[in-house]
């Protein structure tokens, strides 16, 4: 195992984070500072409790999974485009390092700094509303285990990616939907029947719905299911990552 | 400019020593030369080695070898039947062999679209190969990846950086990526000796095209590889530029590494190369020493300037298959180097003999170039 060379790379990405602070950082805090001005205590003061929490705080966790899935992606897609569209890519492809090391590097860097970013949120959180954490363990699982498979979900897309616009779309048409439709900002018990099948489809109503378990021990789904779609949802982005550097796709000819 | 991969031991030692014995060539040339040839700058051992050709030149004697040049016999690349057909159905390498030797300087020229680029890439790991086989110091680049990387660096064609990152943080990511430990002296002496370290801390897109090259060279030096690829290392430089990229090769050359050069410039491969190997629609054509090569399958012209126009060949001339050139002003007589005569005393005895006097007289060699072409034209 060639640690240097992961340590290299986990370091240089860290320090391109440095370098874009404010757009990786500061930029989604103040975001979500808005919503919860907007939703928690402007429109969110006119909302019923749901399942005995303040709509403030129910909103705490899905706005952090959105918060969390948009840029883990953004940030492991973009790590490993950014060295394919300027060509650097050439100099780890030419070095002595497995896929297994390259993917440490890289995915994670971006799962730490989703991480920072996670811990971020919930302190500017805590500013508007009481926090309250009803299981910590499980919470810091969920949030781990969510920004290490959504990283490498983003390294795929960065792979596949050979534009800025394929590099957007996933992102902006596909993850951000599923975010909204899956719970984020409502109790799915809210929605018709019908609906609620639907939302079953959603696997990120899975996440979220663990996740708020986790603080507020109210959920949609049961948590071993919340739990075994995120490990399920793991292992098919290992699995394509392994497949990817198997074959070289999209970065070997 | 001196450049040493496992350490910089002996640096101004080394180059006098070199110079030393340039100055002991010098003056058995020179011999009523009295001017000192101490010199201590690379630029001036390039004006001592152009003296050094010109005079050899003079004299009809072949230009000396490097003098601290060690015999390249020990291979340390073994390209075997190697083939690479892209998922297009393009065959862009057909069934290379091929053997690069330790501290060489190897020049690999062919056309565009021949296969160098690829043939490069397959032996660094950026191009999965269809067939074959490559090894490096006996490490297979498949099987055993990693030895044979830690040995390779590669500057490649493209000017690719990291746009945003400083020269050093570049360098120091390149050392760590390929295993090594942080050796800042190591690092301080390469962008030195690169003419870099007032740039250290300068982000890589504030630098001119020539200095990213050299960053890029740097990148690639950073992990001490025996073996170095230059992907056309001075494409849209210029000339000055270009003639100091040839020093820091010789001077890396000097240092053990051996060097793997594509090039489109046939001055570049005919100035540096001590190998020359040529490819074509993805198969090597030839390989050769440089000189063997120009010897060989050079020409020699001589060009004879006459005092009279001639309309046509004299009858007398007629077997010697000369040709008028410049509307009958020169006289052009093409001869075999490696023949046992040239028959250039026959010719200037006829000459005379059938009263043609002329004014000045010159001889040619075919360059590099022209052997490439003819080579080239001839496997199409």
């Amino acid at each position: 195992m060639n640690f240097t060379a992961v340590k290299s790379i986990y370091l240089f990405e860290m320090a391109r984070f440095g370098r874009t602070l404010w757009q990786s950082l500061i930029s989604p805090v103040v975001s979500t500072s808005l919503y919860f001005v907007v939703f928690g205590a402007a429109i969110g003061s006119r909302i019923d409790e749901i399942g005995g929490v303040q709509y403030g705080a129910f909103l705490l966790p899905g706005l952090i999974m959105l918060n969390l899935l948009t840029q883990s992606i953004s940030n492991a897609s973009f790590g490993i485009y950014f060295p394919k569209f300027t060509g650097t890519i050439y100099e780890v492809m030419s070095a002595p390092v497995s896929f297994l090391e390259i993917v440490l590097g890289y995915v994670g860097a971006a799962a730490t700094k989703s991480l920072i970013l996670g811990i971020m949120i919930l302190l500017t959180a805590s500013l508007f509303i009481p926090i309250q954490i009803a299981h910590p363990f499980w919470m810091a699982f969920f949030l781990v285990m969510t920004v290490i498979t959504f990283s490498l979900l983003g390294f795929i897309i960065g792979i596949w990616a050979d534009n800025f616009e394929k590099l957007q779309i996933v992102p902006l048409l596909v993850i951000t939907p599923l975010v909204f439709l899956g719970g984020s900002f409502y109790s799915i018990d809210m929605l018709p029947e019908t609906w609620q099948t639907v939302t079953l489809f959603n696997p990120v109503l899975y996440l979220i719905s663990g996740f708020r378990w986790s603080f507020y021990e109210i959920s949609d789904v049961s948590v071993g299911v919340s739990l075994t779609m995120i490990m399920v949802f793991l292992g098919l982005c290992l699995l394509t990552i392994w497949w990817i550097f198997k074959t070289g796709y999209r970065l070997k000819t | 400019m001196f450049l040493q991969t496992s350490s910089y031991r002996g640096l101004l030692e080394h180059k006098q020593e070199i110079f030393m014995i340039y100055e002991r060539f010098f003056h058995a040339y020179y011999v009523g030369c009295k001017k000192s040839c101490a010199l201590t700058s690379c630029g001036a051992k390039s004006a001592l080695h152009l003296k050094l050709e010109n005079h050899s030149k003079k004299r009809g004697t072949p230009m000396q070898k490097h003098p601290s040049m060690p015999p390249y016999t020990q291979p340390i690349i073994r390209v075997s039947n190697l083939s690479k057909t892209y998922g297009g159905g393009f065959q862009a390498l057909k069934n290379i062999d091929l053997e690069i030797r330790q501290g060489e300087i190897f020049a690999l020229l062919g056309p565009n679209g021949a296969g160098k680029t690829t043939l490069i890439s397959t032996i660094c790991g950026l191009v999965n190969p269809s067939g074959g086989q490559v090894s490096v110091d006996g490490h297979d680049i498949i099987t055993d990846f990693r030895a044979a990387r830690k040995m390779i660096g590669l500057v490649p064609q493209e000017l690719a950086t990291d746009a945003f990152s400083s020269v050093w943080t570049t360098i120091s990511f390149s050392r760590g990526l390929f295993g090594k430990k942080p050796d800042r002296a190591y690092l301080e002496k390469v962008l030195k000796d690169l003419t870099l370290w007032d740039k250290k801390d300068n982000p890589i897109m504030t630098l001119s095209g020539g200095m990213k090259r050299r960053v890029l060279i740097a990148k690639a030096l950073a992990h001490e590889p025996r073996i170095l690829f230059l992907d056309e290392p001075t494409a849209g430089v210029d000339v000055e530029l270009r003639r100091d990229m040839w020093e820091i090769v010789r001077s890396l050359r000097s240092s053990g590494v051996t060097i793997i050069l594509t090039t489109h410039y046939i001055e570049e491969a005919q100035e540096m190369a001590d190998r020359v190997g040529i490819i074509n629609k993805g198969e090597i054509v030839l390989v050769d020493d440089k000189d063997n090569l120009m010897r060989q399958l050079g020409r020699k012209q001589l060009i004879l300037d006459l005092h009279q126009p001639l309309d046509s060949i004299p009858p007398e001339l007629a077997d010697y298959g000369v040709e008028i050139a410049d509307n009958g002003q020169q006289l052009i007589y093409t001869y075999d180097t490696t023949g046992e005569r040239t028959g250039i005393t026959k010719l200037l005895q006829a000459l005379s003999e059938s009263g043609i006097r002329f004014q000045d007289l010159n001889t040619t060699k075919s360059s590099l170039e022209d052997i490439f072409v003819d080579l080239v034209k001839n496997t199409t």
